[in-house]
């Protein structure tokens, strides 16, 4: 098929009917960005007054109304934002571009999936209107079974998990089937091996949510017995259940980050990465030891003290291949020629809070720390080091290097830096005073504190409105990129990668005029 | 809109595969993967099943005498011949002999019928009885000897103020009714799938008629199938787990 | 090696300690300050590794920023040997901070078989704790210094978790089945206890403070007359601290008769026409609250059913007279 000059996916047919049903993936990844960002705001707005609430120790809003916003926030930001983020909308635009794919395997599938998360969402949003959820994101029984909301809240969960688990069926397919002539496994970018580890985990992982998630919901509506106990059921065995997905989807959340760092490094050290095979096998590493440490979140739960041990010792082992990629981008640097355009900011960023994160993880690892920690600020702050810090820095970074290839436009670069000061400021400004407050002992999921909490917590809520500033000086940025944006060339970074190479910007609808035939590795600089 | 290609050889793919084949190849990778989700999700389940027969093994053993192994025992069978008829089905397709195809599809699904309409005498029977799963379950062995000529008469007692009279039933192991949880939900969620099921083969049928399949091309009928089998493989697992342990 | 590395860190660190107002708090017996030690060598292996990559990190970004657009680099494909140490460095510091914590976890998993039980129920939201004396106290957990005491914890609704911080230990509440803690406190004074399994609306408000005593005063206060702190007192003073002793104010106010977000409020409710969730309603009477306290799920005001329930507290016939006494006094 031939193209008109100036054809790209965006121009290529018209109007919202079009967009609502089209089967590119890259309109598709564009109808994820709006969206996710959409979510990212409604959750961002539940953390500011939970901060508001969280200013003084004494309760500014109701109790339960609290209670409702951690839910709330901790709800979209899970199912709605970090999980969807990376591969639906980050990957879903550049996951066949990187592999010289014309589109995903079963495009009707990937339209689907984004329609499951759509209904997921509405429906529990719809709890906003009845009594609200307070279950806390994690569905603990037997609260969750005393306390209403839950059916609703579990079913829009439920319909979202549909959604993950198409779009890693969808990316299983697409990495095996539709690679370009000349496309090894050895030769794909990190960002491939990355989305891949991830639809693993999606496929496997996700269908266990299901199936806890409905027998919740039955447990609910028909006091089935199975989770509560006063009918008999166990409901640690809730937790074991819940967190046999949970866990695992917490890679789901960061390995695909990983693979964005590992692509913005390499372009912007202008060198090709250190360990290709050592980064690629520890994503499928990470992801394979993923399914055998959830009771890390249980150790205090009244599992035997046996599984505690066994759980602790496998989580060590996450850190190692952890620990090898985190060095391995930092050897790809070594004798590089460093760009710091804001990119490479958010993928410095990334590594600066991840391995905060992933010490602090470590340090819950450990048996008898973990028991002084958990569920304290400690383990809040942890893990917003490892998904705000890494996740979303990796999103933000992925967004910034692709924009050009998504519109075709250039955004302003003092801005997108400006609210990389901010956010990465303001973040640890949040963040860091948490760990001390959680080691102090403050427990988290509190609406009012003691007294002698307070000055930390001050710092933490103006360090969460900085964090709110900068994304909205981000928001501005990336709107006036696609309506005001200069022009961008093809390549505007120098990537090696094939959207960079092979691809116009914005790409036309068959994405590449000619299939690519790929004879060498996707890092190939200096050579 | 993604649009299709005509090749050379008349057949259809979308534009983003090379060929008809690797499009086939491709749908029925995509077909296994999503085969393993479903696995993950009814292994879930018999895990679940599993820990909780470990903790009261008596509730296990009483509740499994409640089934008749006949009834589960027929539909093992009407399910694995519907498992055979289907992949005759494909076998047919394959060296073009269509209307058999089609006659075979058509036993798959009135098999279907068959093990819907045993289940569900099965559940009225223990709807009957008061065999319900949870804060539902109404069964007392004094209604069940009463109750042997079905009258249609429900017994709505509500379960509590039964709780509060297990004196009568000391036969009956406490938390009796988790059995039966696991029984209306491990079946209820099976025979959903037979339904979907079903429904795939119906509409395999439809399409058949319509001769939208040839002897290369027939991924749909291909999936319908490997679900068929799945259900099949569900099913056999979960007869011996509910009926005979 | 272990008990080596813990005593360096320690020494560091008592000292550095002493003058942070937050981290760890003060460490209430041995075992406490030894999770310390191991808290503080984890906290140096991580402060050594984010120097490293962080710093290592910086220093590429300037030494090797791009001087032009005609850069060349090398092609350094990878190092075995390298790769090799940096994955197997980590994984010896991992497999040494396993062990150790495992040790410790272990040791605090194990009660010695002389240990003083003492009853933990935890409620929405508040504790009990029971005993063998008979004696019982809400939020309130005293304790003897020098001894081993094990805490026998179960809950009456939902999850709870019991922690103290200033012991380092913590273990998740669980209904329907016993979870235990124990632990063996040294120094005389009031500690911090918090729940920290979400349990619903005023989670936050469910404090205890526990109280070590030296042996003596321990043993002088649990034989002590359970009357002793009524005396003198009129009946609805008495009801009045029973109620606030029994953590009844966690849910309902009894200063007014608006209903709150998780409890009907109790002021003047004698004689006042309360509706029900089952659809029944009466005039509330003295027959009426005490049935509710003996019985708190038989009558649920409508606007509370399916919310958070009503647990079953210990009360004795003088208690509820107390109680019936306070809320029909005038409070204004």
């Amino acid at each position: 098929m031939s193209y008109a000059a100036g054809s790209n996916y965006l121009n290529h047919e018209k109007g919202l009917w079009s967009w609502l049903t089209t089967l590119d993936h890259k309109r598709i990844g564009i109808m994820y960005m709006i969206s996710v960002f959409t979510f990212f705001f409604i959750g961002g707005v539940f953390a500011m007054l939970m901060r508001l609430e969280l200013f003084d120790p004494g309760p500014l809003f109701a109790a339960q109304t609290y209670n409702q916003m951690m839910t709330y926030h901790g709800a979209i930001m899970t199912f709605m934002v970090i999980i969807p983020g990376i591969p639906a909308f980050i990957g879903n635009f550049t996951l066949p571009l990187l592999i010289g794919a014309k589109d995903v395997a079963f495009p009707r599938v990937n339209l689907l999936s984004w329609y499951c998360l759509m209904v997921g969402a509405a429906i529990s949003f719809a709890t906003l209107f009845f009594a609200g959820v307070d279950t806390g994101w994690t569905f603990y029984t037997p609260y969750s079974i005393q306390t209403s909301g839950t059916v609703l809240m579990v079913l829009g969960a439920f319909v979202m998990g549909f959604s993950s688990i198409l779009t890693g069926l969808n990316f299983i397919v697409t990495v095996h089937k539709l690679r370009a002539p000349g496309m090894t496994f050895f030769r794909m970018p990190l960002m491939v091996w990355a989305l891949y580890s991830t639809a693993v985990i999606q496929v496997l992982a996700t269908p266990v949510l299901a199936i806890t998630l409905l027998l919740l919901a039955f447990e609910k509506m028909f006091g089935v017995g199975i989770f509560d106990p006063n009918l008999g059921g166990d409901p640690v065995m809730f937790q074991h259940f819940f967190w046999f997905y949970s866990h695992p989807a917490v890679y789901i959340m960061i390995l695909p980050a990983m693979g964005i760092i590992s692509e913005l490094i390499t372009t912007f050290s202008r060198k090709t990465i250190f360990g290709y095979r050592a980064i690629a096998f520890s994503s499928i590493g990470i992801a394979a030891v993923s399914f055998f440490v959830w009771g890390h979140h249980m150790f205090v739960s009244g599992q035997s003290s046996f599984a505690g041990i066994i759980f602790s010792f496998i989580t060590m082992l996450v850190g190692v291949p952890t620990a090898i990629k985190t060095f391995n981008w930092v050897a790809t640097m070594y004798r590089g020629s460093i760009q710091l355009k804001s990119p490479m900011l958010y993928a410095l960023g990334f590594l600066f809070l991840f391995t905060i994160g992933g010490v602090t993880g470590i340090m819950l690892a450990t048996l008898a720390a973990d028991v002084h920690f958990h569920d304290t600020y400690f383990v809040v702050a942890h893990f917003h080091y490892v998904m705000v810090g890494g996740t979303l820095m990796a999103i933000m970074g992925g967004v910034y290097y692709w924009l050009p290839k998504m519109f075709g436009k250039m955004y302003n670069e003092f801005g997108a830096q400006l609210s990389f000061l901010f956010i990465f400021c303001g973040f640890n400004i949040t963040f860091f005073p948490q760990f001390l407050l959680g080691s102090a002992g403050m427990p988290r999921r509190y609406h009012e504190y003691l007294p002698e909490f307070t000055s930390l917590n001050k710092i933490s809520s103006i360090g969460a409105w900085t964090i709110g500033f900068g994304f909205l000086i981000a928001l501005a940025v990336i709107i006036h990129c696609i309506l005001k944006g200069e022009k961008a060339p093809q390549n505007p970074w120098g990537g090696k990668t094939l959207e960079w190479t092979h691809a116009d910007s914005p790409p036309i609808h068959e994405n590449f005029a000619t299939t690519p035939v790929v004879e060498a590795g996707p890092y190939e600089y200096g050579r | 809109m993604a649009h299709r290609i005509t090749d050379t050889d008349g057949s259809h793919y979308a534009f983003h595969y090379k060929n008809s084949n690797h499009e086939f190849e491709a749908s029925k990778f995509g077909i296994w993967v999503f085969l393993c989700t479903e696995i993950l999700m009814f292994g879930g389940l018999f895990v679940g099943y599993i820990l909780n027969s470990g903790k009261y093994p008596e509730v296990f053993e009483v509740g499994a005498t409640f089934l008749d192994w006949k009834l589960g025992f027929l539909n093992t069978v009407i399910l694995l011949f519907s498992s055979f008829t289907i992949a005759l089905s494909i076998r047919n397709i394959q060296i073009g002999e269509q209307k058999k195809a089609f006659n075979n599809l058509l036993v798959t699904v009135l098999c279907g019928f068959g093990f819907m309409g045993v289940k569900g005498y099965e559940y009225s029977h223990k709807f009957h009885l008061g065999l319900l799963p949870g804060k539902f379950f109404n069964y007392t062995p004094h209604t069940a000897e009463s109750d042997s000529h079905p009258t249609g008469e429900a017994d709505e007692k509500p379960a509590r103020s039964n709780a509060s009279e297990t004196s009568h039933v000391s036969e009956l192991p406490k938390n009796m009714p988790m059995y039966f949880s696991f029984y209306f939900v491990m079946t209820g969620i099976h025979g959903t799938h037979v339904i979907i099921g079903m429904c795939l083969i119906l509409w395999a049928m439809l399409r058949l008629k319509r001769g939208d399949f040839d002897p290369k091309h027939y991924t749909f009928v291909e999936g319908a199938a490997l679900f068929w089998h799945l259900v099949d493989l569900v099913w056999i697992y979960l007869f011996p787990l509910l009926y005979l342990v | 090696m272990i008990k080596k590395l813990s005593a360096f860190t320690s020494i560091l660190f008592t000292s550095a300690s002493a003058f942070a107002e937050y981290g760890m708090p003060q460490a209430g017996n041995n075992y406490a300050s030894r999770v310390d030690s191991l808290y503080y060598f984890l906290l140096i292996a991580s402060l050594i590794s984010c120097i490293l990559v962080i710093g290592g990190m910086i220093f590429f970004v300037f030494k090797y920023r791009r001087k032009s657009e005609f850069d060349q680099t090398p092609y350094i494909s990878h190092n075995n040997t390298l790769e090799f140490l940096w994955s197997f460095i980590p994984f010896v510091i991992f497999m040494i901070v396993f062990v150790w914590g495992f040790l410790l976890f272990r040791e605090a998993e194990t009660a010695p078989k002389n240990a003083f039980e003492i009853h933990v129920y935890g409620r929405q939201w508040a504790w009990d704790f029971a005993y063998k004396s008979g004696k019982t106290t809400t939020n309130e957990l005293v304790v003897p210094a020098g001894r081993p005491v094990k805490l026998i914890m179960t809950s009456k609704d939902v999850l709870h978790s019991f922690f103290i911080p200033a012991l380092r230990i913590k273990q998740d509440v669980i209904p329907g089945r016993y979870t235990s803690l124990w632990f063996e406190a040294e120094k005389k004074g009031e500690y911090q206890v918090f729940c920290t399994e979400y349990c619903g609306a005023e989670h936050s408000g469910m404090l205890a403070k526990m109280k070590v005593l030296s042996n003596e005063k321990f043993e002088e206060w649990l034989s002590d007359d359970p009357m002793k702190e009524y005396e003198g007192l009129s009946l609805a003073a008495r009801g009045e601290k029973v109620v606030s002793k029994k953590a009844c104010t966690a849910c309902h106010n009894f200063n007014a008769d608006v209903n709150g977000a998780i409890a009907p409020g109790l002021k003047n409710l004698i004689g006042k026409k309360r509706n029900f969730a089952d659809g029944s309603s009466m005039i509330a009477d003295r027959e009426y609250i005490r049935e509710s306290l003996k019985y708190p799920q038989k009558k649920v005001v409508a606007a509370y059913d399916g919310k958070a329930a009503m647990p079953l507290i210990p009360l004795n016939e003088d208690e509820i007279t107390w109680i019936i006494e306070y809320i029909k006094s005038d409070k204004d």
